[in-house]
């Protein structure tokens, strides 16, 4: 809670906002005690994102009451929130990747002579370098964002807020997108900025990165605010159980595999000498090799965007390689044949990552997405009709397995929440008994109810002998569920181990692209 | 269900919102240019709805309308922009023809020979495009309206100097066994007006697709590449051959348009015979919501409002109908924007 003698920077009471479906703010309150870092927890689809966005003025809330710096404030749009010193860094990254450092900062304000006809470059930069050095944020201001790390333009976003006077900084989710490594190096930017005098608002799922840095966190639950507490006196555990409202486990249970054991079963994928080509042209995948075996989790760790997208598409036959081979249950894929449909027929599941795009057709039933790819089978369809009554008796079934909500065959996708979007990929994915099972952030974005289960069965898919290759951005994802850890690093697999052998930091030298 | 029934309602809405607000607004047309409004409208109601003559027209004009905007929804509903039902109608017809006089046969064989030509046609027509855009990415909007040009260009080269009666831009009559009666046949009710049984035909076609867009597992996949080409792909659905089967049926269906006038009204092709009734076809789908119920009920409305500009001449400049089903098309592109914001 906050100090009821320090001022407080950000006060909402009591805030509602409806939207035609659903209230997603139900009476929601935050107070955020100037220069704190403030963690605002809560499942996917608690109200968190929408309340921020009401106080940097993106949504107008329908009731409450938002204070700033003690004054009441309305903010018809961002432009109001900037005016009173809020700023918000969001999850996605908004640069012009063909512009400098400098030109992204100062985009919109941008210094000028001759009355406003002239772009002065220079007093630009001399601006930007001041201000990365006052907070610490080393950039070099005639740097092409186009060549930046994904670090640096984060840091480059928060340059761009504090840029505009921001005093009270959002963060939406600000570690997603970084290595361990760079996650330490976030973590003293925000005592810097602390140290001068900021306020900070971090919003975020990961419970240890609230503990580590925060100094409160104010916990949202289904569109209300369940509690506020000081970070010093509370726990993971508990922090999860005011999120869920029950208690959860962390780790799922499962059984640890011996590699020697492994190492003795039937090899289900083999990939040799495989080398992809991105979309953007250049080699995202580079003589890459490794097995995977019946009844083994490969885990993928890695910094997005080191090739685990390729890779995917690969293995899911929607991407073609430029050289190699791949090999599933002994037989050789001809790529030249390849598509979705072919691998599905050997047996490759797939959970995509971008479940919206690729999982789902957000505007079909439950009922019709949990049969999509296997539509034809003859238990659920001829030629001419699709037998609708099996297809909803199968639906209700997984529904059933998957404890999916609402229990209605009917709702359409996008009306689910994100955990249980995901749920019906999942049910639909394991129902067809693949052989190699192909799981892509299984559980981004996903309740932390919701990724028990995800993680109990993709557990269960292993234990009844499947392989299954696990990409995930979360490092204790891959850690708690993988039997082999792979990591990528441009394009190769820096390091493959045994999880006997892995912890945080190996792989985290590994992701940077160091030896193991 | 309930999420099926309540897109249903606000769709129906949107579209019904639509007419009335462009109703309104060429009230307002009207009395600026110092005319009656309600005594045109009133005129329209009674010469179109309550005249049976009226009523037999609406049949009529709404037959090719049908068609075209069926095309034009089947391709909508898999993704695809077809506005090249003018120029499919036009080679249908022509291949409907063609078939009429040039070949000899049993009626019972004559009539569905010459509508399978007429199918064939607007089907290789629109398949060009179809393939031209899987196999390239060129995208169907431009290629489907440049091959409309080329359609026009085509028939009328082929009406003019080719296959035309002397002194005539039109081809020989058909085949007395290829042609479809008319309805004055049967019931006194349609006396004196030209709709024939193609209209039967065209409800027919509706039946068909809404099977195949709701019960087959190929219409289950076209909607899925409609809404989501990703996620199609994903679940191993070959979305490129799905397309192109789209854009082929949806190009056959635009080919019979021109049948009514072939085969059940005038017994030739005769150059420059549709009158837009292809482009029509994008309004009739837009409209009617992409559903083939809808699209009848649109096609009605258009005839209907075709007719009407004859029955109101006298009033008010006949023009005003344009202005009318333009006001409509906005309209209804407008509400469905605004009802999806509602209804998110």
């Amino acid at each position: 809670m906050a100090d009821p003698k320090t001022p407080l920077a950000v006060q909402m009471t009591g805030i509602v906002k409806e939207f035609a479906r659903c209230r997603a703010n139900d009476g929601a309150g935050l107070s955020v005690a100037k220069g704190e870092v403030h963690a605002l927890v809560g499942e996917n689809g608690a109200g968190k994102s929408t309340l921020m966005k009401i106080l940097y003025g993106l949504y107008t809330p329908d009731g409450g009451d938002i204070r700033v710096g003690g004054a009441p404030v309305r903010f018809a749009g961002p432009e109001d929130a900037i005016a009173a010193g809020v700023g918000m860094v969001h999850q996605h990254f908004m640069l012009v990747p063909t512009l400098t450092v400098a030109e992204n900062v100062v985009l919109a304000r941008e210094p000028s002579s001759l009355g406003g006809l002239v772009f002065d470059k220079a007093r630009a930069e001399a601006e930007v370098e001041a201000l990365s050095k006052k907070f610490g944020l080393a950039l070099d201001p005639k740097a092409l964002v186009g060549d930046l790390s994904v670090g640096e333009q984060q840091r480059l976003e928060i340059l761009k807020v504090l840029y505009r006077g921001a005093e009270i900084l959002i963060l939406d989710e600000p570690t997603a997108v970084l290595t361990p490594q760079e996650t330490k190096a976030f973590f003293q930017i925000l005592s810097g900025l602390r140290a001068q005098g900021k306020t900070v608002i971090l919003i975020t799922h990961k419970l240890q990165e609230v503990l580590a840095i925060s100094h409160t966190v104010t916990v949202m639950r289904l569109g209300k605010t369940v509690g506020s507490v000081a970070t010093a006196k509370t726990s993971e555990a508990e922090l999860a159980q005011m999120m869920v409202g029950r208690p959860v486990l962390f780790q799922v249970e499962r059984t640890l595999k011996d590699p020697a054991v492994i190492a003795k079963s039937p090899a289900v994928l083999e990939l040799r000498g495989v080398t992809v080509r991105s979309s953007r042209g250049h080699d995202a995948l580079k003589d890459v090799s490794f097995t995977v075996r019946a009844g083994e989790i490969f885990g993928v760790a890695g910094v997005e965007g080191n090739g685990q997208t390729e890779l995917i598409e690969l293995l899911t036959g929607l991407r073609t390689p430029g050289a190699g081979t791949m090999t599933l249950v002994g037989k050789e894929v001809d790529f030249a044949a390849a598509s979705a449909a072919d691998m599905f027929r050997r047996g490759v599941a797939h959970v995509p990552e971008d479940r919206h795009r690729r999982g789902l057709v957000l505007d079909y039933a439950v009922s019709e997405n949990v049969v999509l790819g296997r539509h034809r089978e003859p238990e659920f369809a001829s030629t001419w009709t699709i037998d609708f009554s099996s297809v909803r008796a199968f639906a209700e079934r997984m529904i059933k397995d998957y404890d999916i909500r609402p229990a209605d065959p009917s709702a359409h996708a996008k009306a689910l929440s994100g955990g249980n979007q995901q749920k019906v990929v999942v049910a639909r994915e394991m129902s067809r008994g693949p052989k190699l099972l192909v799981a892509s952030q299984p559980t981004r974005g996903v309740d932390v109810g919701a990724i028990e289960l995800i993680h109990k069965k993709i557990i269960a898919a292993r234990d009844a002998g499947a392989a299954v290759v696990l990409v995930s951005a979360e490092l204790s994802e891959i850690l708690s569920l993988s039997d082999t850890i792979g990591v990528l690093y441009r394009g190769a697999f820096s390091g493959i181990l045994s999880v006997q052998r892995a912890t945080e930091e190996t792989i985290g030298v590994l992701m940077a692209g160091g030896k193991a | 269900m309930s999420g099926q029934w309540r897109k249903l309602g606000v769709q129906a809405g949107a579209s019904v919102a639509a007419v009335a607000a462009a109703f309104a607004i060429g009230a307002v047309l009207m009395l600026l240019i110092g005319v009656n409004p309600g005594l045109v409208y009133a005129r329209l109601f009674e010469g179109v709805v309550l005249n049976p003559y009226g009523v037999a027209q609406i049949f009529f004009k709404s037959t090719p309308l049908i068609f075209t905007g069926l095309a034009v929804a089947l391709g909508f509903q898999a993704g695809l922009f077809n506005i090249g039902a003018e120029g499919q109608m036009l080679v249908g017809a022509f291949c409907a023809a063609l078939a009429g006089f040039g070949l000899s046969m049993p009626a019972f064989l004559h009539v569905p020979v010459c509508l399978a030509a007429a199918f064939l046609g607007g089907m290789i027509w629109a398949a060009i495009p179809g393939a031209l855009k899987i196999k390239t990415g060129a995208h169907e909007v431009i290629t489907t309206i440049m091959m409309n040009f080329i359609a026009m260009a085509l028939t009328s080269y082929f009406v003019v100097s080719r296959f035309h009666e002397p002194e005539t831009v039109h081809t020989a009559a058909v085949a007395v066994t290829a042609r479809l009666p008319r309805l004055e046949a049967f019931s006194s009710f349609f006396h004196g007006s030209p709709a024939n049984a193609t209209f039967f035909v065209a409800l027919l076609a509706c039946g068909v697709v809404s099977w195949l867009l709701w019960k087959m597992p190929l219409g289950y996949e076209l909607r899925a590449l409609g809404l989501s080409p990703a996620a199609a792909e994903t679940a191993g659905i070959p979305v490129d051959r799905r397309a192109l089967l789209a854009f082929a049926i949806s190009g056959g269906l635009a080919g019979l348009a021109g049948t009514s006038f072939v085969l059940g009204y005038k017994h030739y092709f005769e150059d420059g015979f549709s009158a837009g009734a292809g482009f029509l076809g994008i309004a009739v789908a837009l409209l009617g919501q992409n559903s083939p119920l809808g699209v009848v009920i649109a096609a009605f409305l258009f005839g209907g409002l075709s007719h009407g500009s004859l029955v109101i001449n006298a009033l008010v400049p006949k023009e005003i109908i344009e202005v009318l089903q333009a006001l409509v098309i906005i309209l209804v592109v407008v509400a469905n924007q605004v009802s999806k914001r509602w209804a998110r």
